[in-house]
């Protein structure tokens, strides 16, 4: 079924629930999981800490704007949605909100007005905070965030989507989970302290589980089935962290922590979407953190779990390339024979990518990420693969790899056929086995590039 | 009226290697930091990108990352009795220009060294005596030793990223190394760099000849790499577009793969391009440094930029013209023989070998600018001075650094340079050919020297440097004798034609063809005030919170190019402000 028919399923029945609820049932709000004395304070630094953990930044702060001030366009299939400010400026801002307003935006997705938010705003995570998380992000946001007057943009979807009392009913079916956060059973401390990460504040699930019929998470704890099996966001692939082939189960903890620490590890690199969590969130975690979350990910289907001590230090490191695989060997020996006869997008290849990433297409460990099995060559989506190829990619400066990794695009080297047989290429190469690319899907992603 | 900036505790004169060492290291003790760099900024995207890096006119011949004459040149002269004129037309040496400096454009060649080029004069006198060493020459000692050095070059070569292969571990002389280098304290980061047939070749004669060749250790990335800052390099492609480029793979050496990212991260470290330095201004007592003057490219003004401590960390050339015009050490007088600042200038003695074969492929196109194999059997600490007649000596190195088509095509000498003949040789030689390059110290003489030039004046008003620099005899019989010898082993190479590239006697110094940019000297180092412009440590003698890095300290050049010696001098001045002046700002010697 196409995407617009399950919006429109989902919708149908959305709006018989949704007036039902709508005429009879009350808003309600979730009340605290735990209950603090009246004088809790959080600890120096903790509700800054569970911002950056929850990636608040990201969202709810514009290109060049003032941080938290709203105004960032967030492209949702039903239109534009326009992150709100969230800066304690009374007017325009969230200064007004009590504790227990907030709570419900985190929880029950209910703004302070009443009014429900679009789930763009993760609130089907966010209601695992601890009420000890809830209160140090309310203290921080009401404290030590400067209050920013800033009007955004409302956010005006086309109907039926403009019809926010809708939402209800979809909270109604999508969020039948308890507030709260309950660890799985017999994991070590800091597979508990991952998984409350990932199915809390750092709101994984919000890209990496599929949708179901109703666009909701389908799967946000670690008991369900679908949990973290993979999902599409703005046209990326959103990989699978489950499952054998995923990245959680071939790399080691180290490696893992070290991806999500610093947007690169041996294998590869963290680009687009994660790219950007990386820059606002998880490098400003701790090492254990995100070790616990590397830990929580290996061992969330019964898998071995071997902590390091540490990952990504700042000893000296030297890598060789390696060679390629089994999978890669036939790849790799064409490419070294490079017969003058060879197909154009092998030859573009060997011509563009090959010094950086290698006729083995392992790339070099920590910067030129390896291309077997790479998840943006072989994704079902094939425009972030066009997207590098056309205008490039980048790593952000991290404080433990604090190299602003960028590759270069090829847009003015390449026209759309030649783009289209190098990605057809990449996504046969080395064993990779992933459909074609025609050069008209390259001249869509090329057309949306701003030049 | 210029415009005053906030006061900062140091400002770094150049964003190259040394302004990004000293950055660092003094970032990390927490002081506020300023760089104030004249060019723009780069990096490797876009600056560097493939494929319009690779463009051997635009940056090869055509100088697009090099400084520019109307930005800063020098006047020209070969001795006192001519009147200097300015180099105009960029040719013997390259200074460059914006953020990363000449650390972005060299080749990769990186060297101690060696143990005796440290301590030449005591070296020379307790072997032979005064007697030998010529009446015009500057022979001095390194006020400090390789020992004490030796865990500044181990440092850079560390953050820099070096591969290649320890000769003398810890004393051992181990196998594949270079054995007359001085005591390493381990092996280099990385591995070194595979040869091309070429080198081999070199490497196959040299060692029936009983000589012992070692892969040339390079700033060249042989496998993927992270520093103590965690910076990153990539493994080399061999692409063979290291001088004169900036490398677009990540894979050289140079301040933007090893330093920079992790030194703009420090929040109390800055930089600010297109600020050109004018002058160091100083205290009412004249014995300590305020801050700089600098002009703004942007606003077209002149900026005060108060500092508690100034570094100089520019080219050789502008730290020492910067040094003349600020009045930093008493200008040197080469007929009285008093005076520092400009004291000392020295540059390398190069020459080579080219031998052509009608039935070798060389695929000259696979290199890099630190390729090949090496042999250090002529080196300084290898040659009998007495009985050879000239003190020096050079480090050899056969190995192909590009095949680019405009300045890398060698032809037999008598070829035309131009018209259907010269394309007939192009399509008969290219790739045939390959060479030896004997890469020789220079001393410091009373004769060469850098003052300010009586005539020319730059766009901002200041006199011009002017250069006093001829080749002396001493350079240019070490040059022969390197000439025989390399003559001698290239013939057991039996080449179809094989012509050379030497020096000799009588030769004048002329600045249009390229030789190196190794300028070096014109700041020295020195044990004592009256024969040097800095201290061990590079702080000025006479004021003490003026820190000057980079070649002008060399007080002779050595056989080797000259960077390793600047990395190791910059993190032993670092380490000083650090330790010693920090606590106490003071004369540190």
């Amino acid at each position: 079924m196409s995407k617009s028919l399950r919006i429109i399923a989902a919708l149908a029945a959305v709006g018989v629930v949704g007036g039902l609820a709508f005429a009879f049932v009350p808003v309600q709000t979730t009340a605290p999981v735990a209950q603090l004395p009246d004088d809790w304070k959080p600890a120096e630094g903790q509700g800054k800490y569970v911002m950056y953990a929850s990636d608040c930044l990201a969202c709810h702060t514009a290109d060049g704007g003032e941080p938290f001030a709203g105004g960032r366009a967030i492209a949702s299939p039903m239109g534009t949605i326009w992150a709100t400010n969230i800066t304690p400026d009374p007017e325009t801002g969230i200064g007004n909100w009590t504790l227990d307003q907030f709570r419900a935006a985190l929880y029950d997705g209910i703004r302070a007005d009443g009014a429900h938010l679009y789930p763009a705003m993760p609130y089907e995570n966010y209601r695992k905070l601890t009420e000890e998380d809830v209160r140090a992000l309310y203290d921080y946001f009401m404290h030590e965030v400067p209050a920013v007057q800033n009007k955004v943009e409302e956010t005006k979807l086309s109907f039926p989507f403009n019809m926010r009392f809708g939402i209800r009913a979809w909270n109604w079916l999508a969020l039948t989970h308890d507030a709260g956060f309950t660890p799985a059973d017999g994991k070590t401390e800091a597979e508990q302290r991952g998984q409350y990460l990932v199915e809390g504040p750092a709101h994984c699930a919000a890209c990496h589980s599929p949708r179901d019929m109703l666009m909701a998470q389908d799967g946000v704890s670690v008991a369900d089935a679908n949990f973290l099996t993979g999902g599409v966001v703005d046209g990326w692939n959103a990989p699978a962290l489950r499952g054998p082939d995923s990245a959680p189960q071939k790399w080691d903890v180290a490696e893992m922590a070290a991806y999500l620490a610093t947007g690169r590890n041996i294998h590869s690199t963290a680009n687009g979407e994660m790219g950007l969590v990386v820059e606002h969130s998880l490098q400003h975690l701790t090492d254990q953190d995100n070790l616990a979350i590397a830990a929580f990910l290996k061992g969330a289907d019964g898998a071995p779990v071997e902590m390091p001590e540490n990952f990504a230090t700042l000893e000296t490191r030297a890598l060789p390339a390696l060679d390629a695989d089994d999978a890669g060997k036939e790849t790799e020996k064409m490419l070294t024979e490079a017969a003058p006869d060879m197909a154009l997008g092998p030859r573009l290849y060997l011509d563009n990518c090959a010094a950086c990433h290698f006729v083995s297409g392992k790339g070099a460990p920590e910067i030129f990420p390896e291309l077997a099995a790479n998840h943006i060559v072989t994704g079902s989506e094939v425009s972030p693969l066009i997207s590098v190829i056309l205008n490039g990619a980048e790593v952000p400066s991290t404080a433990k790899r604090p190299m602003h990794l960028v590759m270069q695009g090829y847009a003015d080297r390449m026209n759309d056929e030649e783009v289209a047989e190098l990605s057809s290429f990449l996504r046969k190469a080395w064993g990779n086995d992933a459909s074609a690319v025609t050069a008209a899907e390259v001249a869509a992603v090329r057309a949306k590039q701003p030049h | 009226m210029a415009r005053q900036e906030k006061k900062k505790d140091v400002v770094i004169v150049g964003l190259g290697w040394t302004g990004a060492i000293l950055g660092m290291e003094l970032a990390q003790e927490g002081l506020e930091i300023v760089a104030l760099e004249r060019g723009h900024d780069q990096a490797t995207v876009p600056n560097f990108q493939y494929p319009q890096m690779i463009d051997e006119l635009r940056y090869g011949v055509r100088l697009k990352m090099m400084q520019r004459a109307s930005q800063q040149t020098v006047t020209i002269r070969r001795n006192e009795a001519e009147t200097a004129l300015p180099y105009r037309s960029f040719g013997s040496f390259l200074p460059g220009n914006g953020v990363g400096g000449a650390g972005t454009h060299w080749n990769g060649l990186n060297w101690r060294p060696q143990a005796e080029e440290m301590q030449l004069r005591s070296y020379v006198m307790e072997r032979w005596g005064a007697g030998i060493i010529p009446e015009d020459m500057l022979l001095a000692d390194y006020p400090v030793t390789y020992d004490e050095m030796e865990p500044f070059f181990d440092r850079f070569e560390y953050v820099a990223g070096i591969s290649g292969k320890a000769g003398n571990l810890n004393g051992q002389i181990i196998e594949g190394g270079n054995p007359f280098e001085g005591r390493r304290s381990r092996e280099f980061p990385m591995p070194p760099m595979p040869t091309t047939w070429d080198g081999q070749k070199f490497a196959d004669a040299a060692k029936a000849m009983g000589y012992h060749p070692f892969k040339a250790p390079g700033g060249i990335a042989s496998t993927a790499y992270v520093n103590e800052y965690g910076m990153q390099m990539g493994p080399c492609n061999l692409c063979g577009f290291c001088e004169r480029y900036g490398c677009y793979q990540y894979s050289k050496s140079s301040p933007q793969t090893t330093i920079l990212d992790a030194l703009k991260r420090m929040p109390n470290f800055s930089y600010r391009t297109e600020s050109e330095v004018l002058k160091v201004e100083m205290a009412e007592d004249g014995k300590t440094a305020t801050g700089v003057t600098y002009f703004d490219e942007k606003t077209q003004e002149q900026v005060f930029q108060p500092a508690d401590i100034v570094i100089l960390a520019s080219y050789q050339l502008n730290n020492v013209h910067l040094m003349l015009v600020s009045g930093i050490g008493q200008p040197y007088n080469a007929v009285t023989g008093e005076g520092v600042t400009g004291k000392s200038y020295a540059y390398q003695m190069n020459g080579g070998v080219t031998m052509f074969y009608k039935n070798e492929e060389f695929n000259p196109f696979i290199g890099t600018g630190a390729n090949g194999m090496s042999i250090d059997d002529f080196g300084v600490n290898q040659i009998d001075f007495g009985r050879e007649g000239f003190i020096g000596g050079a480090y050899w190195r056969s190995g192909q650094t590009n095949g680019q088509p405009i300045r890398s095509m060698p032809l037999p000498k008598g070829t035309p340079a131009w018209g259907a003949d010269w394309k007939k040789a192009v399509g008969e030689w290219y790739g045939h050919a390959m060479s030896i390059g004997s890469h020789g110290s220079h001393m410091s003489y009373r004769t060469n020297h850098l003052d300010l030039d009586p005539t020319y004046k730059d766009r901002h008003g200041r006199p011009l440097m002017r250069m006093t620099f001829n080749w002396n005899p001493n350079d240019l019989r070490m040059n022969q004798f390197m000439k025989g010898k390399m003559e001698e082993l290239a013939k057991t190479m039996a080449p179809d034609l094989m012509q050379s590239a030497f020096k000799g006697d009588g030769a004048q110094y002329d600045v249009r063809p390229y030789q190196t940019t190794h300028n070096t000297g014109g700041h020295i180092m020195s044990a004592n005030p009256r024969e040097g412009a800095v201290n061990k440590f590079g702080q000025a003698w006479d004021k003490h919170n003026i820190f000057v890095t980079g070649a002008g300290n060399f007080v002779q050049n050595t056989q080797y190019n000259p960077t390793g010696l600047v990395g190791g001098l910059a993190y032993h001045t670092a380490h000083a402000i650090r330790t010693q002046y920090l606590s106490n700002p003071r004369p540190l010697v």
